[in-house]
């Protein structure tokens, strides 16, 4: 297989929620689940653009907390896997 | 336990007229996100009894109260459930849309409304003032939990948030009671009413959250910083390996408290009941009556009182908590198990309760929108072991099984047997979910989501009001039904009355019953009179407890003995293991019957459901019966 250069995100990088280890952040990109879940989950903050972290999780690491706007949401690692993130950028050009 | 009479949905709320005015409305209803302290301030307002929790979604049922206002006028509230937006998608939802548009006949619909959000969450739980705003109701947006976000350093500028939303603000700590005048106010029509606003497109959920956004920061919103005792409780309560040992240590706890704590409050109600006993038949002339109050009622009745300190103290710990948040924090622990059953983490939530009672636990089934998720839930939350089993379990352990210590001061005996049953009513649900999620309801999953709210301290009021709601039902069906079927079974122990003398109890109308199905129970080591209280105990569980003590209390051979004493000489062991087997597994709870018929909407379910209890209380009876011996 011949990898492209230009590649978007650093391979490295988890590509949904259940890739991050607790402490870890990153930024929500989009969520691969019908409608209706879908909308729940933006009701409980899960909003394409914000910003994720997770949190600690049950014994066995599922289901696992995530911090996200402002509020403290448990996902089984199913629900998590559906959720993909990008890389956080460093430097925001906003202010 | 039967909480029917009290809940409004069981026969349609009746309407009280109050007196109308031009100023204050009539009905005022309360709604805001789970866990942004609405029930608190329903409390509040109203003083009344209401489930207060720290878990999302307990708040199904839609409860009403009374508020009075300063200058004496009583206002109607309706608290509805806990929702995060208004798109009708689950039953709690649906409800609350509908009653806020006027569209439920059973509920006028309410001229004003009191929006509940937290105060240290306002980005998000914004969101849902778009929606209610937009119903150009007269609506109060009531900011709770002002003491946290003060103590953790968040800030709001009220006057700019109110001229951003269009709509009068309050800032309130409902717990402490710190401005609540304000809401009164607004109640009492006092709040002056600001220009409404132009609101975001309701259904898109990024536009709404943008919209919060920029409102809260127009309003100069600082959000406080994370809670620092929540994160200390958590890395503790979610540790890989002392997480689930704190669960553990929590269950044996409260079950161990409950025996050695309530032994004695129980003995000190029981020793009230013999000496009133006494003292009431000390005053009555000898004959019927006093046959019928002493040996009937005081025996039957009060054998059941005893066991209120018992039930107030379960009720006490699941009341603390779920109201600090460890429940949600449990959830967690338990959702991988629940996976395991085909079930999700909401249905842990009303199979927790239903360790409490079956019947609210079957309401609050209304919070898991996957319907066949939601009828395996409410199949099996009779399985759990209610608070109506506790006295049973209590009586027979204790007349059975001797007090001692396994593990040091720890764990006795009884604690070990108590435990014991729970389990057994817990694997019994656990594999008929399984049989259930794998057969006729299967279904694929819903996303499991589950909010952790930050820790708290249960408050007296909230803890009390539900104490003391709990003891006003249980007495009430202490001198309900348990009395009828107390007085029934006199009488029926008194015919053929003949020669200005009962019968002897053997061939007594009741004995004759008894022995009829005797046939039917003696291959699970029953005797005919337990077969009485057995019958009996289809209305209520704690009923043959009732039972038996009338019984023994009206045959001269028992008479002077204890209930205990007297179960103990009457029943071999084998016969006493499979009569716990058998309340283990049995359905014998008319509320409970009637709560999932109204909840699956037929008999079909209920009836399913009554048949394969019985069934399998039957043969679990007949297995223990021939374990021991």
């Amino acid at each position: 297989m011949q990898l492209s250069g230009n590649t978007i995100q650093p391979e490295t990088f988890p590509a949904s929620l259940m890739d991050l280890r607790r402490g870890d952040a990153a930024i929500l990109d989009r969520i691969d689940l019908p409608g209706d879940d879908a909308r729940r989950l933006m009701e409980m903050g899960f909003l394409p653009g914000t910003r994720v972290t997770a949190g600690r999780s049950a014994p066995g690491g599922d289901p696992q907390v995530f911090q996200v706007d402002g509020s403290e949401v448990a996902l089984r690692r199913e629900t998590a896997r559906r959720l993909k993130v990008r890389l956080e950028k460093k430097k925001t050009p906003r202010a | 336990m039967s909480e029917c009479s009290d809940c409004h949905a069981c026969g349609g709320t009746t309407v009280v007229e109050f007196p109308r005015s031009a100023t204050a409305p009539k009905a005022v209803a309360l709604i805001g996100p789970p866990n942004s302290g609405k029930t608190t301030l329903f409390n509040r307002l109203t003083g009344l009894r209401q489930k207060v929790a720290n878990f999302p979604g307990v708040t199904v049922e839609q409860h009403t109260g009374m508020a009075e206002l300063p200058d004496g006028r009583l206002l109607r509230i309706i608290d509805l459930p806990g929702v995060y937006s208004l798109s009708p998608r689950s039953e709690d939802e649906q409800i609350a849309r509908d009653v806020l548009t006027g569209q439920r006949a059973d509920t006028p619909k309410p001229e004003a409304i009191l929006l509940v959000l937290d105060s240290t969450n306002l980005g998000r739980h914004l969101m849902l003032a778009a929606p209610i705003l937009a119903l150009g109701v007269p609506t109060l947006i009531v900011l709770n939990m002002a003491d946290d976000l003060r103590n953790r350093g968040g800030r709001i500028d009220m006057p700019a948030l109110s001229r951003e939303l269009g709509a009068p603000v309050a800032l309130i700590n409902a717990r402490q009671g710190e401005g609540i005048e304000q809401v009164t106010d607004f109640l009492a029509g006092v709040m002056p009413k600001p220009a409404p606003k132009e609101l975001p497109i309701l259904q898109d959920v990024p536009k709404c959250r943008a919209w919060a956004g920029r409102v809260s920061g127009q309003a100069a919103y600082r959000p406080p910083i994370a809670p620092k005792w929540t994160r200390r409780l958590d890395a503790v309560f979610l540790h890989p390996v002392l997480g689930p040992l704190v669960f553990l240590c929590v269950v044996v706890a409260v079950f161990q408290t409950i025996f050695s704590i309530a032994d004695p409050s129980k003995d000190a109600v029981d020793w009230l009941i013999r000496i009133s006993g006494k003292w009431v038949a000390s005053v009555l002339p000898a004959g019927l009556w006093k046959s019928l109050l002493v040996d009937g009622v005081w025996k039957g009745v009060g054998s059941v009182i005893v066991f209120l300190p018992q039930v107030l103290l379960l009720f006490l710990f699941i009341g603390i908590l779920e109201d600090s948040g460890y429940l949600a924090r449990a959830a967690l622990i338990a959702d991988r198990t629940m996976a395991k059953v085909g079930l999700q983490g909401k249905s842990f939530i009303p199979l927790l309760s239903a360790y409490a009672c079956a019947v609210p636990a079957i309401m609050s089934t209304r919070t898991i929108e996957n319907k066949r998720d939601r009828f395996a839930t409410i199949l099996i939350a009779p399985f759990m072991t209610c608070s109506a089993r506790l006295p049973v379990y209590s009586l027979i352990i204790a007349a059975f099984i001797p007090d001692r210590h396994i593990v040091g001061r720890l764990l006795s005996q009884r604690t070990a047997a108590m435990l014991g049953l729970y389990i057994l009513g817990f694997l019994a649900a656990v594999v008929t979910a399984r049989v259930l999620k794998s057969s006729i309801l299967k279904s694929g999953r819903s996303p499991f989501l589950l909010e952790m709210p930050s820790y708290r301290w249960p408050t007296w009021q909230s803890i009390g009001l539900r104490l003391f709601d709990r003891s006003k039902v249980f007495l009430r069906r202490a001198g309900t039904v348990i009395l009828l079927v107390t007085v029934l079974l006199w009488i029926t122990m008194n015919i053929p009355y003949a020669h200005g003398k009962p019968p002897v109890l053997e061939n007594s109308l009741a004995g004759t019953i008894g022995r009829t199905i005797e046939p039917a129970i003696k291959p699970l080591g029953f005797n005919w009179k337990v077969g009485i209280g057995l019958l009996t105990a289809v209305a209520a569980r704690e009923t043959i407890i009732a039972t038996l003590g009338t019984i023994y209390g009206m045959d001269p051979k028992t008479q002077e003995d204890g209930l205990q004493k007297a179960i103990h000489d009457d029943l071999t062991p084998g016969g006493a293991f499979a009569l716990l087997v058998f309340f283990a597994f049995a359905m014998q709870c008319i509320s409970t019957i009637a709560v999932v018929r109204r909840e699956t909407g037929g008999w079909k379910w209920p009836a399913a459901q009554f048949g394969y209890m019985s069934a399998l209380a039957y043969a679990g009876a007949f297995l223990a019966a021939h374990v021991i011996r």
